[in-house]
């Protein structure tokens, strides 16, 4: 074969301009052309060993969808992707893809990745514009009865796979809108409600009964839908916000991210007053943390017209664990970094507001259990930055509302339910878990590829009984 | 979709709902509540379950019209629906035969004390129960305490009805009448009511049990914008409580926080009213004959 031509740098991909984007809620790349996708994925290497599909953690046949597309096949190389991954759409938008398949494809050694998240992404919205996806021939029921808890990436992926097998499954939801994290957290102009939408509504297509306003733990308990179903799937992912525990953190204007999201995600506040919800305006918001969480929460900042958006975070820019698009969309947008920064406390004003994080600048100093050097305060350099918003984006562990109703599941460290790697099976027989609510809290496609572990154990323990 | 069954008008602005809910009111017990959405625009808004019937898969709702919200829900009538009723919520009241307790419901609050008051008495407490409200209109079920109340005692700011005076005054007599008899004392009402009934009962070492209302999303314990600092730390009122220890609450910092919107409650109201108004200025002139309307331009 002939050697290929090296195309040393990524396809850009057409998105808002920065000054226009922060001004609306619309999605912020628009993703690739037809012409655009092929000259990409014309650049792959078609290495003999490909590192890229080892880096996937779903083991999505990467090197065979690039060919495809390469050669204008997108409906083969869609077809590809759903073999591994029931949520392209979702995963080519969110996947931290440069500790993934892009950070160990071959060209990263010396020139840019191939684009293989935006390949992904291009593939499954150019399968979306052709019309709703069919529905495979289902087998015959089963009679088996599978109850998936939380509608979020795992919930919507097992729920799937199961449906697939021929099991009756019914998805609870503790909200009023399925999608989970996809919906109350991510927001609209990283990942739009529509892609969302359509994924639960293919789940239903597939015969998948979808049950809102019902919160595993209070509404019934675990024990009580073991006696109407015959296998639980705990998806209940990482909801419980994590604060500082400093002075000050009840000031109002203090939210977690969980709160700020959802008021403007799930509950539609950027349309206030027509949707009833509101949530507080600030000329100058804080963000403090390093993750995607903390990147949406700044961001959305600017979008509800925030002059001066701020992220405080205590390590340096090389260990946020935020994806490097993120980071560069919240850079190009004009979000400030305030880094090697802790916060000590919030301070108010006479009513209550916050006006002031007082916060202690560090050096880092050595590695500490994560492998990253440790930020170590520099004592007596106290500053303080004016806010009349601080959203706390520090992280979530798992909601404890069902490990306290069901005393029987073993919990471990942080809150995450205890499970067996090789089948998801927690210590209660025929409850399974998956994704944040087993991982502590990680990502969507880590949430996905444990769904699908669990629903091909669900399937043999449903078949045989055998625990 | 919850379909209202039957509807009353309390006073002026306190409406009673009844609302099929069956997941919910096979569960429902004393001291949980509910969230409700009216429509797809709706906020999220949690209200205290006032009474439920399992058998009739049933549960009864009280709410006063303080702003867009329960304003527009005040205008829902028997046959409409809330687009979401999810519960029940937060823990259940801790029943069991203290002795004597004191229950005390201000305004509203009568409605979520009335399911407490029937279990405390059911589980065989003397229960000695205060009901007070601004005026006589936004009093209600003083029939439905006395029947599972040893004592009532029914006062009003005002002197409309009942003793002129705030519930605190009263439960002080009590304390100081019958020293060592109360074991216990549970206050719902406004968030200022209940801090005056924590202060009060404070230098007695009563025990007192307040149910908080705050700002909140989600309800399961998500967002953390219900979170109430108490003497041991923080917590959320909707997973942990909403019944706290009155004398543990930071009740400055509480009632700051549940004043948090209230510039953008205005403007909601504002809007709602706004909207009304066209809707029936349009209403009006899609009635009109056609030529009238016409008429009207020229």
């Amino acid at each position: 074969m002939a050697k290929k031509e090296i195309i040393p740098r990524k396809t850009p991909m057409p998105e808002q301009p920065p000054a226009e984007r922060i001004h609306n809620f619309n999605e912020v790349p628009f993703g690739y052309t037809p012409e655009q996708a092929i000259a990409e994925a014309r650049r792959c290497l078609e290495c003999k060993r490909a590192l890229c599909m080892e880096g996937c953690p779903v083991g999505i046949n990467i090197p065979g969808f690039l060919k495809l597309i390469a050669e204008g096949d997108f409906q083969g190389a869609i077809n590809l992707i759903h073999e591994a991954n029931a949520l392209p759409a979702i995963t080519g938008r969110v996947c931290p893809q440069e500790e993934q398949c892009e950070g160990v494809c071959t060209l990263c050694k010396k020139f840019e990745s191939v684009a293989i998240g935006r390949l992904e992404r291009f593939v499954a919205d150019w399968e979306a514009a052709q019309g709703p996806l069919p529905v495979p021939a289902l087998p015959p029921p089963t009679g088996k009865k599978v109850a998936v808890v939380g509608s979020g990436p795992a919930g919507i992926t097992v729920a799937a796979d199961l449906a697939k097998m021929g099991h009756a499954v019914t998805v609870f939801e503790a909200l009023h809108e399925p999608g989970g994290v996809l919906v109350y957290g991510i927001p609209e102009f990283r990942l739009p409600k529509e892609i969302v939408r359509r994924e639960v509504d293919y789940v239903r297509r597939l015969g998948v009964k979808v049950v809102t306003d019902f919160v595993v733990g209070r509404t019934a308990t675990i024990e009580e839908l073991l006696q109407e179903f015959d296998a639980v799937f705990l998806g209940t992912g990482a909801g419980l916000p994590w604060f500082l525990n400093i002075p000050g953190e009840n000031l109002n204007g203090v939210y977690s991210a969980n709160e700020y999201l959802t008021r403007v995600n799930l509950m539609k506040a950027y349309r206030f007053p027509e949707y009833d919800t509101p949530v507080a305006l600030g000329r100058q918001v804080i963000t403090i943390g390093g993750g995607n969480v903390a990147m949406d929460a700044a961001r959305t900042a600017l979008r509800m017209g925030a002059e001066k958006s701020i992220i405080v975070y205590r390590r340096s820019r090389d260990e946020m664990p935020a994806r490097l698009e993120e980071i560069h969309h919240a850079e190009e947008e004009g979000v400030q970094f305030h880094l090697l920064t802790t916060p000590i406390a919030f301070h108010g004003d006479e009513t209550g507001r916050v006006k002031e994080l007082e916060c202690l600048r560090n050096e880092l100093g050595e590695p500490d259990a994560s492998g990253r050097r440790r930020p170590v305060a520099i004592p007596g350099s106290n500053f303080r930055i004016p806010c009349d918003i601080a959203v706390v984006a520090i992280g979530q562990s798992p909601n404890p509302l069902i490990p306290r109703t069901t005393p029987e599941l073993n919990v471990g460290r942080g809150g995450a339910v205890v499970v067996d790697e090789q089948t998801m099976k927690t210590s209660v027989k025929g409850v399974f878990a998956g994704g944040d609510v087993a991982t502590g809290g990680a990502t969507v496609i880590l949430a996905m590829g444990q769904a699908k572990i669990a629903a091909r154990a669900i399937d043999e323990y449903l078949r045989t009984g055998v625990w | 979709m919850n379909p209202i069954l039957e509807k009353q008008v309390l006073s002026d602005v306190t409406k009673l709902m009844v609302v099929e809910a069956p997941a919910v009111a096979k569960k429902a017990q004393a001291g949980q509540f509910v969230i409700v959405r009216i429509h797809d625009h709706s906020e999220r808004i949690p209200l205290t379950i006032a009474d439920y019937d399992r058998a009739a898969g049933t549960i009864t709702l009280i709410f006063q019209e303080v702003g867009k919200s329960t304003a527009e829900m005040g205008t829902l009538e028997v046959g409409d629906h809330f687009a979401t009723v999810v519960g029940p919520l937060g823990q259940p009241t801790e029943i069991e035969n203290f002795g004597t307790v004191v229950c005390i419901g201000g305004g509203v609050g009568i409605a979520p004390i009335f399911p407490i008051t029937r279990a405390l008495k059911e589980a065989g407490n003397t229960v000695i129960s205060i009901i007070g409200a601004r005026t006589r209109d936004y009093l209600f079920w003083e029939d439905r305490m006395r029947a599972f109340s040893d004592e009532l005692i029914v006062c009003t700011d005002d002197g409309s009805y009942g003793r002129k005076a705030l519930v605190t005054e009263p439960l002080k007599e009590l304390l100081e009448s019958r020293p060592d008899a109360i074991k216990r004392v549970w206050a719902i009402g406004p968030t200022v009511m209940m801090k005056f009934v924590s202060l009060t009962t404070q230098p007695y070492g009563v025990p007192t049990i307040v149910s908080l209302n705050t700002i909140m999303v989600d309800g399961t314990g998500m967002c953390g914008g219900c979170r109430v600092e108490l003497t041991t730390g923080p917590q959320f009122v909707c997973v942990d409580g909403p019944e706290f220890d009155g004398h543990k609450v930071n009740w400055d910092n509480l009632l700051a926080r549940v004043q948090f919107y209230r510039d953008q409650e205005k403007m909601a109201v504002e809007h709602w009213q706004h909207e009304c108004r066209l809707d029936r200025m349009v209403a009006q002139a899609e009635a009109m004959p056609v030529s009238q309307v016409e008429g009207s331009n020229a």
